[in-house]
């Protein structure tokens, strides 16, 4: 049964019945308890006939999964109850696939535990760890190695290389620089500015004070988004420049950021989280409440949109607006204060 | 020199008699291999469920490997702006990155494309999972413990790079969720004292979103990320071959042996049969059930974003603790402070993932103990440590659970400001608790263990006697159980050292020493220690006397 008698004559390395390092109770294997397949010769044919099974049905699989494959219409959608609709094509080949697998494996599994030796085997471990010897031989050879490089005696060589090693990687950190820009003034700036028409953000149309309903919601961009709306990057300005326009009664107002930021109780909040930059989209009529579904961050737009609830630290920073001559929704001038989340420079 | 003749005199070898013999002859000639290749096949793995989990791991691994390389023929990791003319009507017309546009033509116009893209993903949900639950086992039966401590730091790595690699995984589609969740991770870099906002404008090559992150995102996903795993998961295999595997105590089992199967043929068939059980059943799921439906959220864009946003689960804690910390921000010297999410995001996963890496050395050193173990702790026995994981464990839920608080809140129409601060409040409360508790179950436990030692089990059978008494049988429990429970080896707490030596001379070193030895009291206190011999031959006896005159007190009544 054991691969090797333990040098101390115990099959299990004991000593006295105790193990010799933990000094717990050896107890002797169990002996061997035959299965059906080791003594029914009957048995041990049913169980073949079930290893064949699965691996034949697994090729079966293969060739449905073919069939599946060519002839399954890949635009029908199929209803499965509880399950949920799902594509015709990709439901065949997926679970012809996926049965062709485990029947291989299930049909090896059982081919294990049925027909192979079920005995346990004893294997004796190694010292994982070296004799004194042969620490003291390595130790000399490394200590035959540095006194040969001259390591330790050259203080010039050893000092002028490690000085050359460690300034190797400024190279290697230097030569990432041209990832990207500076952070300059980007972070503070953003493409609002006085006179800006405020336009709706899927249409780009111009908004009339006078249609704002009271309790209304828009979300808004800077008019001149649509000038760039083809270029490159033109989502780093509507993820800084995107808001909110609310409109409320101008007695439930309790403060804004600025005097008479708003027009008629209607008022511009920058729509982009001061936490970490999602879009704030819940808004509470009754409460005039704004909800960052990402935290949670709650601000309130009748209050300076002061931080009322959840992670955010900064209130939502207002735009100022008015209107035009014909009664358009425009900016009194930009933000006055960086948009978004906080950063190391913002101060 | 003789010893060069020999070398290149090659040895007489007789002539291979197989097929087979004749491919192994040309090899051996090469390589040396026989030995190597003998030992390999002869190798003795024992056997316990729980040594699957970690198998579990490693054949996701490769179903990720086999259905990533397969995803990358068909996607194309690229920001630049076009309009959608693929098969999925509702979305006809919309602009959008390329990136999503091929996600979405891997999903409707390639046949099999959605069902690789939902094993790709399904079987990174089982990695992550796999190798978290493989982490619990071999914590909590102390597996980490000497000589296998530098396993368990590259293991702690594996699972920091498979949160990474399933991050950067799912951020690729460009679909609104995973945009939101990209802006989500640059506003935490950009939070980052003195270089955040550089790092993140060159990481995104500029603000956010920007063109370049797609592409760059893509080469850490397909290869910096999964080239670090493989060599590392290469090592850690090496290692658990080396070093062999753990085992449970049982009957024959010592520290210094291995009882188990062998490779050839048992675990060939069970390991290697097992590999394709995982793979086929990832495969039915991910036929079966639809995950991460990138059509439904849309394309990105930086102004919108889906009510419910949700991290794939191993992020979960992560989005939870940004969620639970109270919003403070300073400005010191005209800089900003975030600490609403330094704290959550960079300093609590430090702290918690460097005390994972480090716990080792740490059991090691209050414990004192500088001993070898191969035989596995049940987690009942290592009572504090079980505590600990466990009060770990339940800090961690209650992050993960926390990361779904708006979910909870719109399930059972409760207030989210309500059910936040009461998990602010139990985040705190819950794990010393559960600490507490854990102990006392394993104490008790430990208790039952040693009564069924000493009197064995309830057998059910209840007896009355003629004097009207009431008793149940106990029979002693079998070798295989005793085996098991007597295999609790004793530990002795470190003493106190004196503060002062024997001639009365201040110990310079005392401070570090008493504290030490106090870790140690604490760690093994409320020690139950296991009955000895005596007390078992005792108990014994005493049973069978109970049971001899129980029957015959039987025997009385049956006779009359």
């Amino acid at each position: 049964m054991n691969e090797l008698e333990h040098p101390t004559g115990d099959p299990y390395g004991a000593k006295d019945g105790k193990d010799l390092i933990s000094g717990i109770t050896v107890f002797p294997m169990e002996p061997h308890v035959p299965r059906k397949a080791d003594i029914d010769p009957k048995a041990a044919v049913r169980a073949e006939r079930q290893v064949a099974t699965m691996f034949g049905l697994s090729s079966l699989m293969i060739i449905l999964f073919i069939v599946a494959f060519i002839k399954v219409p890949a635009d029908q959608l199929i209803t499965i109850p509880v399950i949920g609709t799902l594509n015709a094509n990709h439901l065949a080949i997926g679970f012809t696939f996926g049965m062709a697998i485990l029947l291989i494996g299930l049909g090896a599994i059982h081919w294990a535990k049925k027909l192979m030796p079920d005995e346990e085997v004893i294997q004796e471990r190694h010292a994982l760890t070296s004799t004194n010897e042969e620490r003291a031989a390595v130790q000399s050879s490394l200590q035959r190695g540095a006194a040969e490089s001259g390591f330790r005696e050259r203080k010039i060589i050893r000092r002028s290389l490690l000085g050359a090693l460690a300034l190797f990687p400024v190279p290697l950190i230097v030569l990432l620089r041209d990832l990207g820009p500076l952070p300059g003034t980007r972070l503070r700036e953003t493409i609002w500015d006085k006179g800006i028409h405020l336009v709706t953000d899927a249409t780009y149309k111009k908004i009339k004070a006078s249609d704002i309903p009271l309790g209304g919601l828009i979300n808004a961009v800077p008019e001149n988004l649509m000038e760039i709306e083809h270029e490159e990057m033109n989502l780093n300005q509507r993820g800084k420049a995107s808001i909110i326009i609310v409109r409320m009664d101008p007695a439930d107002i309790v403060s804004q950021q600025g005097d008479a930021w708003d027009y008629q109780g209607i008022l511009a909040f920058s729509k982009i989280c001061t936490h970490l930059g999602c879009p704030t989209s819940l808004y509470q009529q009754r409460t005039h409440h704004l909800l960052c579904p990402c935290h949670q961050s709650t601000f309130d737009l009748s209050d300076s949109g002061n931080v009322v609830f959840g992670p955010a630290a900064r209130r939502m920073p207002q735009l100022a607006i008015t209107v035009d001559a014909e009664g358009y929704l425009i900016a009194q001038s930009g933000f006055n204060e960086p948009v978004g989340p906080s950063f190391w420079e913002r101060g | 020199m003789s010893t060069t003749e020999e070398s290149i005199q090659a040895p007489a070898h007789a002539a291979p008699t197989t097929k087979g013999g004749a491919v192994g002859y040309y090899i051996d000639d090469r390589l040396a291999s026989a030995s190597f290749t003998k030992r390999l096949v002869d190798k003795v793995f024992p056997d316990h469920w729980s040594f699957m989990l970690g198998e579990v791991a490693l054949y996701s691994f490769i179903i990720l490997l086999l259905s990533g390389t397969y995803l990358t023929l068909f996607f194309n990791p690229s920001m630049t702006e076009v309009i959608y003319n693929g098969s999925y009507v509702p979305l006809k017309g919309v602009k959008m990155s390329e990136a999503y546009s091929s996600t979405l033509a891997i999903s409707f116009d390639v046949r099999g494309g959605l069902l690789m893209r939902q094993i790709h993903h399904w079987a990174a949900l089982f990695f992550t999972a796999a190798v978290s639950v493989h982490l619990l086992r071999v914590f909590f039966t102390g597996a980490f413990r000497k000589p296998r401590e530098i396993n368990w730091v590259i293991g702690t790595l594996l699972l920091v790079l498979a949160l990474l690699e399933g991050f950067s995984g799912y951020s690729l589609p460009d679909d609104l969720l995973s945009g939101t969740g990209l802006r989500i991770a640059q506003g935490i870099i950009q939070a980052i004292p003195l270089v955040g906002t550089y790092v993140a404008m060159f990481l995104f090559g500029g603000e956010f979103p920007g063109t370049d992150i797609m592409p760059r995102l893509y080469s850490i996903h397909i290869l910096l990320i999964p080239g670090i795993l493989l060599a590392l998961i290469t090592v850690h295999l090496i290692m658990v071959f080396y070093q062999k595997h753990t085992q449970f105590p049982g009957p024959g089992r010592t520290e210094s042996n291995v009882v188990g199967f062998r490779l050839f043929p048992i675990y060939m068939a069970k390991a290697g049969g097992f590999f394709f059980v995982v793979f086929g059943i990832t495969v039915l799921i991910a036929a079966l059930v639809t995950i991460n439906p990138v059509w439904l959220y849309g394309p990105y864009t930086p102004s919108q974003v889906t009510a419910g946003s949700q991290p794939d689960w191993y992020i979960g804690w992560l989005d939870g603790a940004v969620r639970l910390m109270p919003n403070l921000e300073s400005n010191l010297f005209g800089y900003t402070f975030s600490w609403n999410i330094l704290v959550p995001a960079l300093v609590i996963p430090g702290i918690m993932f460097t005390a994972l890496g480090l716990y080792p050395w740490i059991e090691a050193w209050a414990t004192g103990d500088k001993r070898e173990h191969h035989l596995l702790d049940r987690p009942r026995n290592a009572p504090t440590r079980t505590g600990l994981g466990v009060m770990a464990l339940s800090f961690y839920m209650i992050l993960v659970i926390s990361g779904g608080n708006d979910i909870i809140a719109s399930a059972f129409n409760l207030s989210i400001n309500q059910i936040t601060w009461t998990f602010r409040f139990l985040l705190f409360v819950i794990p010393p608790l559960a600490f507490v508790l854990t102990k006392r179950i394993c104490l008790g436990l430990q208790r039952r263990d040693n009564d069924k030692l000493l009197h064995g089990y309830e057998t059910g059978r209840i007896l009355r006697l003629p004097n009207g008494e009431f008793i149940e049988i106990h029979e002693p429990i079998g070798e295989a159980e005793k085996a098991k429970l007597l295999a609790k080896a004793d530990v002795v707490p470190m003493e106190l050292p004196s503060a002062v030596d024997a001639n009365g001379v201040r110990n310079p070193k005392a401070a570090k020493s008493i504290a030490r030895a106090k870790l140690s009291q604490w760690f093994y206190s409320d020690v139950i220690p296991t009955p000895t011999d005596e007390e078992m031959r005792a108990a014994a006896e005493h049973a069978a006397h109970e049971l001899h005159e129980a029957e015959s007190h039987l025997k009385e009544i049956s006779q009359h």
